[in-house]
């Protein structure tokens, strides 16, 4: 299993106008674009099998060993509703360290592809828009437009702070209707 | 550099004193109670020996008499460590061939003066 | 010199607490009518070692109310003072209050003496001391403005003792101008004489300003008992003798001395110092009270620094195995570095080696953790003793088994259940005396605390010989609870486990020990949550065993890898009663639902655990398959696998620092070739397996 290091460029974050800026790693699924903090991302690897958890939600893949611990591994693309693909060699696991309310947490999430990498301005992030009370969007840190494509920013932590992994279902409705109204 | 034996079953004594010896420039052996003091003392050549009265296994009045009827430690200075109400076991320890007595409770100053008595 | 005594407190805390346990323990076994002196004195050592360490580490209420008891305990020694149970009681009673106040010490808090006061003025009572007591001063000589004269005459054998008349000489002259006249009128006939003996004596005169005669005295202190002297002030005509002569006088006068020594006993050269210009003054001590104090750290809860004490045995264990690894390393690496197949054979030898050394120094190292169970155990004693009073039972403890070794974690979570476990013998278990011998037994209950180790397992039993489980009053107690059904038929051991339901408690009146309805089934909550299973087994009249079975270490585990299609599991050793090919013929199904296997004169439900689990298996047919029956709690259940593989030791990970706890699944681990594996929990299975059957018994009905 090979494995990339991410250096983020922390020279870059703050520009010399001295606007704050963020670095993304964005990713593909399902040919829309996502995009999580950079300094949160561990390492790439490329797609290897990974434990069965039994009785898991499918989106949980299994369990991985990275370096002597044990890190669970999501398919973002379930998670999130999209109809599952098979895995190819373009397939990649992005492990991010997230804080949760439990802590520290490592987590793999298996995406179609990875993009690119790109500096915001926080003041072009634009908060999601309001998908009434019924849908958490906790986290959907917020929306950005980068070379005039739409691309939504996650914040993992939010995401598994759900009460169990099975909850994260829950986040599908939301990321789909999201993904319906950008497309719009 | 002189050696010292320094013998007592209670480890923070024993390294409160070993401590302070060797922050005094000396060289330290250790040993946790009379035979394994004994043992030590026949391993190195010490040049004096500190040992507490009451220890399991051999307690510090029989080390002392034992160390005595050993050619290197004829004239040895051993120092007994001892407390207020153990008069008897001065004159006890003195009659094994003990140099002297160190009362507890002493700080390091009141050690390395004593020491001073016996060795430079 | 200044040192700062604090970085030895932690040391002294718990040396202490430890001699306290020796005190305590030593004081239970103690036979006031008959006292075994090595008992006495490894009781008073542990007082002893306590005074000593408070009164140097600053600890001056510790060192004052042990000195009292350490006195108390010198006369016992000594014969002088025989003891009594009164005087256990005030020993047991002292140790207590020593260990809150060493406790309070040790986290910094402000210590409450007012209990330590009020035992010591007992034992002072006993000692039949005057409860003040005053150091009198009041030497009207020991203050002289001039000079002293000191006539030293040394008993023969003063060299032997180490003593050496020259140092104290030294030692005067630090304090002002010292003359030396040697007598040695009683030199003996060299033919008859001893090299060992010292047969000069010496008269000295000591001139100075404000020299006591405490501190000529205190020079001489160590002969005093073993020579003549006399300490005398001088009169005035020497004082007025000048003074620089006089110094150069001194030195010579030493150093004559010193020829005088070297010539009687050139036979041991090395007791006489060849280095004669140390005649220094002592450096002057800087006062260290003040650093001291600014030293101390601030923080302020330092008590659980979570430290091990590891016996020097299992370090050299593992010093040892470093140094054969090193070794294995640098033959590997030398084969690899030039390789070609011919060395084939050299490598696996290597190979062999390394995977030895591993396990090895694995198994070194997981001894670390290990201690001895007397560390959890010792306390029990003092607690039959002090409940059997207060329940006015007769009670003796019999501990087998303390040294036998188990991990600290597991040893500091074992406790309480241990402890709730013992209170329920005593309090429900033994009967009072007079029942006791109504129902034709001895007075005295007997409780054995029995601890060893079987197969990867520790096991404790705890045993009375008490009145054992009442089956119809538990029984009764179950169905008016609703937990049995009226007319369900219970065999005994279903009615004794009962016990460990939620909220049950049989004891009539709710004492003051045990039985406040939270009890067994906590116990055995927190013995689960170790991964361990306790069990009662009873007979009425006759007693009570509870036993506990423990892994010896949370970290490890003797695995079972076992593969269901695709995926290999670990079944922990301990769990599997048995593994076999299914014989079809002994497989029944019950109401269409869930299989029953035949197995001997039991019927083991079988469960098929790519059903349970949700998994593909290489084969859906029974007799294609293998069955591993396992159990806990007393329940076995047979689990459908494809294939047993090896059987190896696992290192547990956990699943839920990133992910969550699983049902039927307690951890995970990393197999040889990288990938993870997860660990089965037996219970958990156990209990997916009943839902799974009732399920299936709902679909079906």
């Amino acid at each position: 299993m090979s494995a990339v290091d991410i250096e983020p460029n922390v020279d870059e974050e703050i520009t010399s106008a001295g606007v704050e800026t963020d670095q993304y790693l964005t990713f593909i699924m399902d040919n829309e674009e996502y995009g999580v903090d950079i300094l949160s991302v561990k390492e790439i690897r490329i797609w290897d099998s990974a434990t069965p958890i039994p009785k898991a939600p499918s989106h949980v893949r299994g369990v991985i060993n990275l370096r002597g611990t044990i890190v669970p591994i999501i398919d973002l693309r379930q998670c999130f509703g999209m109809s599952a693909i098979d895995y190819g060699p373009l397939t990649v696991v992005l492990v991010l360290q997230v804080e949760t309310e439990k802590g520290h947490r490592e987590v793999g999430i298996v995406v179609d592809a990875v993009s690119d990498t790109a500096d915001l301005d926080r003041s072009q992030v634009k908060p999601a828009p309001d998908m009434g009370d019924k849908i958490n969007t906790s986290y959907i840190k917020g929306l950005a437009t980068i070379d005039k494509k739409m691309v939504i920013l996650l914040n993992m932590g939010n995401l598994l702070n759900q009460e169990d992994f099975s909850a994260m279902a829950e986040a599908q409705k939301s990321i789909l209707e999201l993904a319906d109204e950008t497309t719009e | 550099m002189s050696k010292i034996l320094a013998v007592d079953d209670s480890a923070s004594m024993r390294q409160m004193v070993a401590f302070t010896l060797k922050g005094g420039g000396f060289d330290v052996v250790e040993a946790c109670d009379g035979v394994e003091a004994l043992a030590l003392a026949k391993q190195h050549k010490c040049d004096l020996v500190l040992a507490d009265v009451n220890m399991p296994n051999m307690d510090g009045i029989t080390l002392t008499r034992e160390l005595r009827t050993l050619n290197d430690y004829k004239y040895t200075p051993i120092l007994v460590l001892t407390t207020e109400s153990g008069t008897d076991r001065k004159t006890e320890g003195k009659k094994a061939g003990a140099t002297g007595w160190i009362v507890k409770p002493f700080n390091p100053d009141q050690l390395l003066n004593t020491i001073k008595k016996v060795m430079e | 010199m200044s040192i700062d005594l604090s970085q030895f407190h932690q040391v002294f805390f718990e040396e202490s607490f430890e001699g306290l346990d020796v005190m305590e323990s030593g004081l239970l076994e103690l036979d006031p009518a008959a006292p075994d002196d090595e008992e006495i004195n490894s009781i008073f050592r542990a007082a002893h070692s306590i005074k000593g360490g408070s009164a140097t580490f600053g600890f001056s209420d510790v060192a004052d109310f042990t000195h009292v008891l350490e006195t108390l305990l010198d006369e016992v020694r000594a014969g002088t003072r025989s003891i009594g149970p009164d005087e256990v009681e005030l020993f047991l009673q002292s140790v207590d209050c020593l260990r809150e106040l060493l406790k309070g010490l040790q986290a910094k808090e402000d210590v409450d003496i007012s209990r330590a006061e009020d035992l010591r003025q007992q034992f002072e009572k006993i000692l039949g001391m005057a409860p003040s007591d005053g150091a009198s001063l009041d030497d009207a000589e020991s203050i002289s403005n001039g000079a002293w004269r000191i006539t030293f005459r040394p008993e023969g054998h003063i060299l032997r003792t180490g003593n050496e008349p020259l140092r104290m000489f030294w030692q005067l002259a630090e304090m002002g101008t010292l003359t030396v006249t040697t007598d040695s009128s009683s030199l003996a006939a060299f033919a008859t004489m001893n090299v060992e003996s010292c047969y000069y004596a010496w008269e000295l005169q000591l001139e100075g300003r404000n020299i006591q005669k405490e501190a000529i005295e205190e020079i001489f202190e160590w002969v005093c008992d073993d020579a003549e002297l006399l300490i005398e002030p001088l009169v005035a005509e020497v004082a007025e003798a000048d003074e620089n002569e006089n110094e150069n006088e001194s030195t010579e006068a030493i150093e004559a001395i010193e020829d005088n020594l070297q010539d009687m006993e050139s036979a041991d050269a090395e007791i006489i110092p060849a280095d004669t210009k140390a005649i220094e003054p002592a450096d002057a001590a800087p006062k260290n009270d003040a650093g001291e104090k600014a030293a101390k750290p601030t923080v302020s809860k330092a008590a659980e620094t979570g430290s091990i004490r590891v016996d020097i045995d299992k370090i050299d264990t593992m010093i040892n195995m470093v140094g054969e690894l090193v070794i294995t390393q640098s033959m590997l690496g030398q084969i690899g570095s030039d390789f070609s197949d011919d060395k084939l054979g050299k490598l696996q030898e290597g190979l062999t080696d390394l995977e030895r050394n591993v396990q090895v120094l694995h198994e070194s190292v997981m001894r670390v953790r290990m201690l001895p169970i007397s560390f959890t155990l010792s306390r029990f004693p003092r607690m039959v003793r002090d409940l059997s009073r207060q329940l006015e039972k007769k009670i003796e403890l019999v501990v087998k088994g303390e040294n036998t070794e188990l991990d600290k974690t597991v040893m500091e979570k074992i406790g309480d259940p241990l402890v709730h476990l013992l209170r329920n013998s005593l309090d429900h278990g033994i009967e009072k005396p007079a029942d006791r011998v109504k129902a034709g037994k001895p007075e005295t209950g007997i409780i054995n605390l029995h601890a060893f180790h079987q197969g990867g397992n520790i096991i404790i039993q705890i045993t009375d010989d008490g009145q054992g489980l009442p089956r119809e009053k538990i029984l009764a107690k179950a169905r008016e609870n609703g937990i049995v059904g009226e007319d369900e038929a219970l065999s005994d051991e279903q009615v004794q486990d009962l016990i460990f339901q939620p909220g049950f408690s049989t004891a009539e009146k709710v004492s003051d020990v045990s039985g406040r309805g939270v009890g067994m089934d906590v116990v055995r909550r927190n013995i689960h949550a170790l991964g361990g299973a306790v069990s009662v087994k009873s007979e009425e009249g006759v007693g009570t065993t509870f036993t506990i079975s423990l892994p010896l270490t949370l970290a490890i585990l003797d695995g079972q890898l076992v593969r269901v299609g695709k995926e290999v599991y670990i079944f922990p050793l301990v769990s599997i009663v048995e593994s076999l090919s299914v014989d079809v013929s002994q497989v029944s199904s019950v109401a269409g639902a869930c299989d029953v296997l035949r197995l001997r004169e039991e019927y083991i439900p079988i469960i098929p655990l790519y059903e349970a689990f949700g998994i593909e298996p290489d084969s859906k047919e029974l007799k294609n398959s293998l069955i591993v029956v396992v159990e806990s709690d007393n329940v076995k259940v047979g689990l459908v696998v494809d294939e047993l593989q090896a059987q190896q030791q696992v290192v547990i990970k956990s699943l839920e620092t990133n992910y969550q706890s699983v049902e039927g699944i307690s951890g995970a681990t990393i197999l040889g070739d990288g990938t993870v594996s997860l660990i089965l929990d037996i219970a958990g299975v156990v209990k997916m397996a009943e839902g799974l059957s009732s399920e299936l018994d709902e679909k079906a009905a």
